[in-house]
């Protein structure tokens, strides 16, 4: 007990940086409240939240930067923020107010036309603390407050013009293993998160907390205890310490008034620990937003054993097949498969997928329930080493796809050529530590494929002819997140020169670029001040895109480091 | 509320106390009464004895017998032997405990041998994860987290990821055939936050 008051006691402090007095935040309006309407409807101005709007799209409506000017694109105004590791989060902007977070939760309140700071919010995290994912992927936005989830697993209420904390509520134990690094979801007055620990023994789930209260309304679990619906699935107590993390912002579909929220692994790693399908790990749940009732899922893959998290939220898209127009949800996988499912009032169906990279592990789908089959040679187990594409990033790993609707094309951020080596080995479960249990390889367990000439992809898909329109590839590895717009464009980082990008959606031609201080692993954004169009994105390189470039380096015997320290870049047209 | 303007780096457990814990955010918080640091949360101290944290010895005394040279090293706590209280209130307590080849240590790192037995904090520099793997061949400590990887014949020495300074070193001493600790971490135990 005295240990939890102590702990507590540390992550009661935080500190914020007020800035007085600057002319900066005389020259914005009045806050704009942001209210449960114009979360269904952001204007096009804004960029409300992770995404920019509920269906995951990513896609910005602004066309004032476009594929025939974007050459011209100059640099507004940068910010370093004072951090090192990985910067993942959106430039989220409410009306002139710009809302960016960092790794050990820090939340710059900014002026989003000129780069004033108005305030940070500096959380003083437990020195205890094990952070094995230092990031966070920025804030929500509802009422007159900025949400933060932690990573010491609280969920924090900020007022949205001081910074000053409204109230914080502990949504797990750190030192069970449990964070958080996703933006919360606001939705149906609700402020929603979900945890990560996939690789400490958690039990994940997605909790809603009321958005003026901090209570919680309801909390459900990924993983079933016995006796409900997929028990069967996890043996003996396997499902107490299972994983199945969910640490990317969920899809929100307000007819059906379902959230669509992406899970991670099952651990210990590999499946053989936990014989079974192991629901509802590597799947989409459909979780009612008003009381969390798992209402429909799908799992893309059975019994992981390749540390695939499916975390990515699908997007929500309409699409044709064979003449029939269909509510779907799209999933560029983890595991290397495009995904496109049916979603219903209590139901996902299964429509068609196929692999968007190399992928050595299925060996069929079926047709009907989209269940994959598995070459049980490149499945690892305790003491069973095997070689598997893609590697255990996958084809795609938490930098988000784009959807253009007008065009009809999705952007995939994909990784080619690459692949693993992992066997398992015992592990026993103790509060706080990894529970992994995965063996030692050569090369850390890394490899490449023999003639790889490429790592990085962008690809563009037509959602509605399943077809592959073009892939602009690169040398690096590609960690980048997507950005569409009206313009006719696309951008992206993600690669270890550190350039941001600006492609033709139309051909995946590079027609701009720039080179910032670090990489880019932050997720880029759009917002219009005064009739003007700024496209923003936060440079910052570190977690998993370092941990690979390390794996690459050991391979090619190269010793690369992409410099690190985070900034938020924003550019625009000159005037 | 006036703003902060103090530089807030200083994050060691061990050396900001409460009370300039309480400067730092100066105003913001009401103080909690202060206390004495409870004996299973204090760092180990000198005369300490160490206990096996984990396998099949885990609760036992730690003799230099029970150590095989150059394997995996075993995570261990220190306990007072006077109370027989073990310091498992802060995993920043966490020891890695191995016998190596005590010629080969770097000379400047023998005085916190004993017996060829060394012992490091557990706990990573980078982002503070349990560095609890082993690269038999290199001999060498490594973090699961981010793949940091420590000489444990050069003082903790970073030799691979992004840690930036070797793991604290804990001196310890053999006392009536156990062993014991000679005196405090020499060395930051854990990871500092960075603003």
């Amino acid at each position: 007990m005295l240990g939890f008051i102590t702990r507590s006691f540390a992550c009661a402090f935080a500190s914020v940086f007020a800035l007085w007095g600057l002319a900066s935040a005389q020259d914005l309006p009045p806050y704009n409240p942001v209210t449960a309407e114009r979360l269904l409807t952001p204007e096009a101005d804004n960029w409300l939240m992770y995404r920019g709007t509920y269906d995951s799209h990513g896609y910005s409506p602004l066309d004032q930067i476009d594929s025939g000017n974007v050459a011209e694109l100059e640099l507004v105004w940068s910010f370093a923020t004072g951090l090192r590791e990985g910067h993942q989060a959106p430039p989220v902007v409410n009306d002139g107010y710009m809302y960016v977070t960092t790794p050990q939760n820090h939340v710059l309140a900014l002026n989003a036309a000129s780069g004033e700071l108005l305030w940070r919010h500096a959380r003083f995290l437990p020195d205890d603390l094990q952070q094995m994912h230092p990031t966070n992927r920025g804030v929500a936005l509802y009422g007159e407050r900025v949400y933060m989830a932690t990573v010491d697993a609280y969920l924090v209420s900020l007022d949205a013009l001081t910074g000053e904390t409204i109230w914080e509520v502990p949504v797990e134990d750190y030192y069970n293993g449990y964070y958080m690094t996703l933006a919360p979801l606001a939705a149906d007055g609700k402020i929603m998160v979900g945890v990560s620990g996939g690789e400490w023994g958690i039990r994940g789930f997605v909790a809603a907390y009321d958005a003026m209260t901090g209570e919680e309304v309801w909390k459900t679990y990924t993983i079933p205890a016995p006796g409900e619906p997929g028990a069967e699935s996890w043996p003996g107590d396997s499902w107490r310490t299972g994983g199945v993390p969910v640490w990317i912002t969920g899809s929100y579909d307000p007819e059906l008034n379902l959230t669509y929220w992406g899970t991670g692994n099952g651990g210990p790693w590999t499946g053989d620990t936990r014989p079974g399908d192991n629901l509802y790990a590597t799947s989409v749940i459909a979780l009612d937003a008003t009381t969390g009732e798992l209402r429909a899922h799908h799992q893309y893959h059975w019994n992981d054993s390749w540390d695939w998290d499916e975390v990515s939220a699908p997007l929500l898209i309409d699409f044709e097949r064979e003449g029939r127009e269909i509510s779907g949800l799209v999933h560029p996988g983890r595991n290397g498969y495009l995904w496109f499912l049916e979603r219903g009032a209590d139901s996902i169906g299964f429509v068609d997928a196929g692999p968007y990279v190399h992928q050595d592990v299925f060996t069929g789908i079926d047709p009907v329930t989209g269940r994959p089959e598995y070459d049980m040679n490149r499945k690892p187990g305790i003491d069973f080493e095997v070689d598997f594409c893609p590697s255990l990033w996958g084809g795609k790993d938490w930098p988000p796809a784009a959807f253009n609707p007008a065009s009809r094309l999705l952007f995939i951020p994909a990784n080619e050529n690459t692949c693993s080596t992992m066997a398992g080995e015992e592990t026993q479960y103790s509060p706080g530590r990894t529970f992994i249990g995965r063996g030692q390889s050569d090369n850390g367990g890394f490899f490449l494929r023999e003639g790889a000439e490429h790592l990085g992809e962008l690809q563009a898909w037509n959602v509605d002819t399943g077809e592959e329109v073009w892939t602009t590839t690169f040398a690096s590895h590609n960690w980048g997140p997507v950005l569409a717009t009206a313009g006719n464009l696309v951008f992206m980082g993600g690669t270890n020169d550190r350039y941001f990008r600006a492609f033709d959606a139309g051909t995946g031609e590079i027609l701009w670029r720039y080179p910032t201080s670090s990489g880019i692993t932050g997720v880029p954004t759009a917002f219009a001040v005064d009739g003007r169009q700024y496209i923003a994105v936060q440079s910052g390189w570190g977690v998993d895109a370092q941990r690979q470039q390390n794996m690459i380096n050991m391979v090619r015997g190269a010793d690369f480091h992409v410099p690190q320290g985070g900034s938020v870049w924003v550019f625009a047209l000159p005037e | 509320m006036q703003p902060v303007t103090e530089k807030s780096g200083k994050t060691d457990g061990e050396k900001l106390s409460r009370r300039s814990l309480l400067g730092l955010v100066g105003g913001m918080v009401a103080a909690p009464r202060l206390m004495a640091q409870p004996p299973e949360r204090m760092r180990p101290q000198a005369g300490d004895e160490l206990v096996f944290d984990e396998g099949p010895l885990q609760g036992e005394v730690v003799r230099p017998g029970l150590l095989e040279l150059n394997a995996r090293p075993i995570s261990a706590m220190a306990r007072d032997p006077a109370s027989g209280v073990v310091r498992s209130g802060s995993r920043l307590n966490r020891v890695m405990l191995a016998r190596i080849e005590a010629q080969r240590l770097t000379p400047r790192f023998q005085p916190n041998a004993a017996d060829g037995i060394v012992a490091y904090s557990a706990v990573c520099t980078h982002t503070g994860c349990d560095v609890f793997n082993w690269d038999g061949e290199q001999l060498r400590m490594a973090c699961p987290c981010h793949e940091s990887q420590f000489d444990i014949y050069d003082g903790g020495r970073v030799v691979g990821g992004p840690a930036p300074r070797p793991l604290a070193m804990l001196p310890l001493e053999i006392v009536d055939g156990t062993v014991r600790v000679a005196g405090p971490f020499r060395g930051r135990v854990g990871f500092q936050q960075a603003f």
